[in-house]
Order: C-alpha cells, then sequence, then structure tokens
C-alpha cells in the first residue's frame, strides 16, 4: 500500500506530522509519519493502535505470517502462489499422485501387521509371482515374521532348485531349503520379455523403495486401473492406468474380488488384496522396519537425555564464569604530591 | 539434602573399587530396565500385529 504513494507524499506528511515523533532509525520514522497521517487525525484514543501499528514486533510477526503462508502455500501445492507455470507435458503424463493411505505401519512406533504381511505373501505366490521375481528374499526370511519352520520347509521343500556339481560332475535337481531364494517365475529377463509382450516386470524385492509415493503410488496402481477417457489413445496390449507414467502400462489388472481365498477368513476384496500384497511388499523392501523404529525410539530417548544433561553441566560449569564481575581500580593519582 | 549426599558419598564414592563398580552395575541395571520398559510399550502399542501375537495360529507341534 505504502509503496503505491509517490515519494512526494510521504516527504509532505513527514513535514506536517513528523516533529510529534521521535524515531530512532530513519526507517521507522518514514513509517509512522505515513501511517500516522492516514489513519488518524491524532488523537490520544488510537495512540495504542499507533503504537501497536508502528512496532517492530508487529512487523517481524506480520513478515513471518506472510513468509509461513508462501511457505505452506508451496509445499501444499508444489508451487509459489500467484506465479503461473508452463509445461509442455501435462500433469497425467507424469502419474496421477496418489492419496496418502493410512497404513497399520506409517506410525512412528507402529509395527508391521504381521497378519496382513503374511496374507500379502499369500497373493504374492497366488497371483504376483506368474511374472514378478522377488530375488532378495529367501524362504528363511519368512521365518519369524509371517510363518512358522515348518511351514517355510514345506513351502520351500515344494520348489525344485538346481544344485551341484554332484562326484561326476553333474548338475541335479533337489528340493528347496530354507537358505534358497524365491524361485523367479522366467528363466532371464529375455524370457520375461518375450512373455509380456517387450515389457519387463520389475522385481518385487525393493519396489516399496523404488518408486515415488512408495506403498501408497503400489496400492493406487493395484486398484487405479479403470476405462480411458474419451479422446485417449491406447495401444493393443496396453491398460489404462492413471496412477501411471504416462498412463498405458502393460500389465493389466490383476486384482478382482475374491481371487484368492484367505485362510483366516478375511474377505478378499479388491483392495483388501492390495493392501496386503503391498503392506508384504513393504516388509520385503524394509525387513529391517520393526527392529529399527524401536531402536529409533530407544536412540531419541537416550540422545534427548544425554543432550539435557550436557546442556546443563555445561551451564552449570560457565555460571561461575558467567556471572562474575571484573573491577578495575585505577592506582591513587600520585602527581599531586 | 546434605544428609542424603553425605550417606551417597560415604557409601559410594568413597572407595574407588565401590564407585566404579556400582557405575559398571548401574549400567547394566539400566539397560535391562530401559530395555523392557521400552519393549513393554513397544508391544503394547503394537498389540496383535506382530509374529508373536499371531504366532500360537500356525504352530502345530507343542515343541517348537
Amino acid at each position: 500500500m505504502l509503496s503505491r504513494l509517490p515519494a512526494g507524499a510521504l516527504r509532505n506528511v513527514g513535514a506536517v506530522v513528523g516533529p510529534r515523533f521521535s524515531c530512532s532509525t530513519s526507517n521507522a520514522r518514514l513509517v509512522s509519519r505515513a501511517r500516522f497521517a492516514s489513519t488518524s487525525s491524532g488523537s490520544s484514543a488510537s495512540s495504542a493502535f499507533e503504537s501497536f501499528i508502528n512496532s517492530r514486533a508487529t512487523l517481524a510477526s506480520v513478515t513471518l505470517f506472510t513468509a509461513g503462508s508462501i511457505a505452506w502455500y508451496t509445499s501444499l501445492y508444489g508451487t509459489l502462489p500467484f506465479i503461473g507455470e508452463v509445461h509442455a507435458n501435462s500433469a497425467a503424463d507424469e502419474g496421477l499422485h496418489p492419496p496418502h493411505y493410512p497404513w497399520s505401519h506409517s506410525g512412528w512406533f507402529d509395527s508391521f501387521d504381521h497378519a496382513s504381511v503374511r496374507r500379502g505373501y499369500q497373493v504374492y505366490r497366488e497371483v504376483c509371482a506368474a511374472c514378478h521375481s522377488l530375488d532378495r528374499i529367501a524362504w528363511r526370511n519368512l521365518v519369524g515374521v509371517s510363518h512358522t519352520v515348518d511351514e517355510a520347509k514345506a513351502m520351500a521343500e515344494e520348489v525344485e532348485y538346481e544344485d551341484g556339481p554332484d562326484d561326476q560332475g553333474e548338475m541335479f535337481q533337489r528340493p528347496g531349503k530354507l537358505s534358497d531364494y524365491m524361485p523367479p517365475p522366467y528363466a532371464n529377463e529375455e524370457a520375461a520379455r518375450a512373455g509380456n509382450g517387450g515389457a519387463l516386470p520389475p522385481d518385487l524385492s525393493l519396489i516399496v523403495k523404488a518408486r515415488h509415493g512408495g506403498p501408497d503410488y503400489i496400492f493406487s496402481l493395484l486398484t487405479g486401473y479403470r476405462d480411458p477417457p474419451a479422446g485417449f489413445e491406447i495401444r493393443e496390449g496396453m491398460n489404462y492406468n492413471p496412477y501411471f507414467p504416462g498412463n498405458a502400462i502393460s500389465m493389466a489388472r490383476v486384482l478382482f474380488d475374491g481371487l484368492v481365498e484367505y485362510a483366516d477368513g478375511t474377505p478378499a476384496t479388491t483392495s483388501q488384496m492390495a493392501k496386503d500384497v503391498v503392506t508384504f511388499l513393504n516388509w520385503a523392501a524394509e525387513p529391517e522396519h520393526d527392529e529399527r523404529k524401536k531402536s529409533g525410539l530407544k536412540a531419541v530417548i537416550l540422545f534427548s537425555a544425554l543432550t539435557a544433561i550436557s546442556l546443563y553441566v555445561k551451564r552449570f560449569k560457565w555460571s561461575v564464569i558467567k556471572s562474575r564481575k571484573i573491577i578495575y581500580n585505577p592506582p591513587a593519582d600520585k602527581s599531586t604530591h | 539434602m546434605g544428609a542424603l549426599a553425605n550417606a551417597f558419598y560415604n557409601s559410594v564414592v568413597k572407595r574407588n573399587s565401590v564407585y566404579v563398580t556400582s557405575i559398571f552395575a548401574g549400567a547394566f541395571a539400566f539397560g535391562v530396565g530401559f530395555d523392557t520398559a521400552i519393549t513393554s510399550f513397544w508391544d503394547s502399542w503394537n498389540k496383535g500385529k506382530q509374529w508373536k501375537d499371531i504366532r500360537d495360529k500356525y504352530v502345530q507341534d507343542a515343541d517348537s
């Protein structure tokens, strides 16, 4: 508002009412003059209001409020307010931003829901494992997380692994052991591409860490299949998914209500299966998750206590030095002798 | 306060062997107690979600 006034106006106002104020800095004086002239005619009733308006605390808090609003807006919407942007591509080309879902493990103190991890493994085994490998998870990793030792051994033994060489130098097949890793659905990448129309199904071991949005993105992707909007050209063999960058994904929708049958009686809806499998994949990407949060809790408590103690000790030791007073006694003047 | 401090000094601090031993014993006791407290909080916060809460449903053998 002030900046719209010509400089001369301020100078004239200052010449009229300036002497009533005696501020220390020239900048503050300029503001107080202009404010005074525009808001009141100088009655004593409004002097409290004037001093409030002219105070540095008000200026600082208004500045802080303004900067805070802009920062909040920027963090919320991703762009500065009132400044337009031009993009060559539309926002949909980078994939729809997934909403945040309240995961059972998203809080600071929350562990994984291991019943959900177990159901998610079932979904992975019966649905995802047809195309996606899980290279970095061994059968032994499931023990004590989602399955007992006996269950994990039984599941491993159902799979044949190539081992060897034996005494004759021959490779042989044997049933799986706990130390074996999850069997891949395809022998190599070329076979995987050939079986999926040229698209490579990514390994799912670290997929939650490897995608922006993490579990939210994967859940949105799995449940986000729908008909393409009018005018959206989609190639043969591709599927429309607004959450996938480019919106055309080779993977078709795989999760349908009642696709698997949960042993614990949980209704196998699409979103339930997606939630469970994402929880399982989140565990696969971060198997240390539970222990990490627990150790982090301990570390935060211990280090805060130690910081508080060290701050107190510092103040205690320095209190003598800070509060001492050094007095200089000038020598007696001897010149009068 | 003064009496307490004197008692503390005479019983713990006066002899260095007792002092060092009590520090080590205190550190051990605190470690165990702190760990127990955090674990009990963790288990109550995550009740029903951890493997040990659902393990009973899947274990068949009594000895495992």
